[in-house]
């Protein structure tokens, strides 16, 4: 029964997502608007972690075989791809680890200087 | 013979299912087998996914009527994220000026990086523009490069090779860099490498996964107002 109720939670949750992007089609996936949605529901009170979590943690954990499929789909874009093959590389590979680089580095300098600030009061 | 497979496999509504579990649990047995991550399970299913299908001739469609059932639970999967956001809340809300600080930093060098690849390989407006999407959830993405005159396939097939890179990459690369601070960890990952590295984020710790997840808000939302300023520019 807990599964269930977590599992219809969250399914409707997904559902009132999708009811608010057709209201509001912004350029946001029905995903992001169930993240803010989910994330004020459990800041609100409304909705308590343990209503959610068992079942929703298990997504979590599901998470990278879920990317499967959509991984694949790559091998639909095979032809278009290869008219622009190098600048496609180059930015999924090196330009990730550059971004990867830069968030850390500046988070981390952000992180330790503040810190350090209150470790000199 | 082969009329037989074809005809087989045009009707299947199980062959993709099972073989992207078989595919994921191979890499996930071998890991746990020899006690350390071995082989990335997501990148190793992809790969031997899109391997069987393009020696076996077997159209997308056909592994996508099986496959389907996992790919309508990444939505709840992602709105699920949610959780270690709100259970990180309080550490995320003390450490706002980092969070934008380094996304937005992120963000900033993946714009800098496009333009250099729109100077150096004399691109046109619109392979510039599928570009620019390309560390945001595939979701925004797509309809982003689309929207704005980019080849959403190109954006998509980017989108993922960005992730799954990212998701494989991100443990040695952050430790090769020395950034150990568990909060400045998933916002690289997310920043970098939206879901799919946010999935590798959730399993690294919980504080990673968290921050992730906020990245991936941060940084979609900061790509879409920032991308159709410089699509304009470019065009």
């Amino acid at each position: 029964m807990k599964y269930l109720r977590q599992a219809l939670i969250i399914a409707a949750i997904t559902f009132a997502a999708e009811i608010v992007k057709y209201l509001l089609p912004l350029p946001i996936p029905v995903s992001i608007y169930g993240l803010a949605m989910l994330f004020f529901l459990l800041k609100s009170g409304l909705l308590a972690l343990e209503q959610v979590q068992d079942v929703g943690n298990l997504l979590l954990e599901l998470m990278p075989l879920l990317l499967v499929p959509a991984s694949v789909s790559f091998i639909t874009a095979l032809d278009t791809v290869q008219a622009m093959l190098l600048p496609v590389l180059i930015m999924g590979l090196l330009g990730t680890l550059l971004v990867m680089a830069v968030t850390g580095l500046a988070a981390q300098w952000v992180i330790r200087r503040r810190k350090g600030d209150r470790a000199h009061e | 013979m082969n009329e037989w497979f074809s005809a087989f496999f045009a009707q299947s509504g199980w062959f993709g299912l099972v073989l992207s579990l078989a595919t994921f649990f191979l890499a996930r047995t071998v890991n746990q087998r020899s006690g350390k991550e071995r082989i990335n399970p997501l990148l190793f299913a992809t790969v031997v996914c899109a391997l069987v299908l393009l020696l076996g001739d077997i159209d997308y469609e056909v592994y996508y009527q099986g496959a389907q059932y996992l790919d309508v639970l990444l939505t709840p999967a992602t709105i699920c994220l949610a959780i270690p956001l709100y259970r990180q809340y309080t550490l995320l809300k003390k450490n706002a000026v980092a969070v934008i600080a380094g996304c937005g930093a992120g963000v900033a060098a993946h714009m800098a990086g496009c333009v250099l690849m729109l100077v150096l390989f004399r691109m046109e407006a619109s392979e510039f523009i599928t570009l620019l999407p390309k560390s945001i959830t595939t979701a925004i993405g797509k309809s982003l490069s689309e929207e704005l005159g980019g080849y959403g396939a190109i954006t998509m097939a980017t989108i993922m090779l960005t992730g799954i890179f990212g998701a494989v990459i991100a443990p040695a690369f952050l430790k090769l860099l020395k950034i150990t601070d568990p909060l400045a960890q998933g916002l690289a990952i997310g920043t970098s490498a939206h879901a799919a590295g946010t999935s590798r984020a959730v399993e690294i710790g919980e504080i990673q996964g968290a921050a992730s997840s906020l990245a991936i808000v941060v940084t979609g939302l900061l790509t879409v107002i920032a991308a159709p300023i410089l699509a304009r520019l470019a065009g």
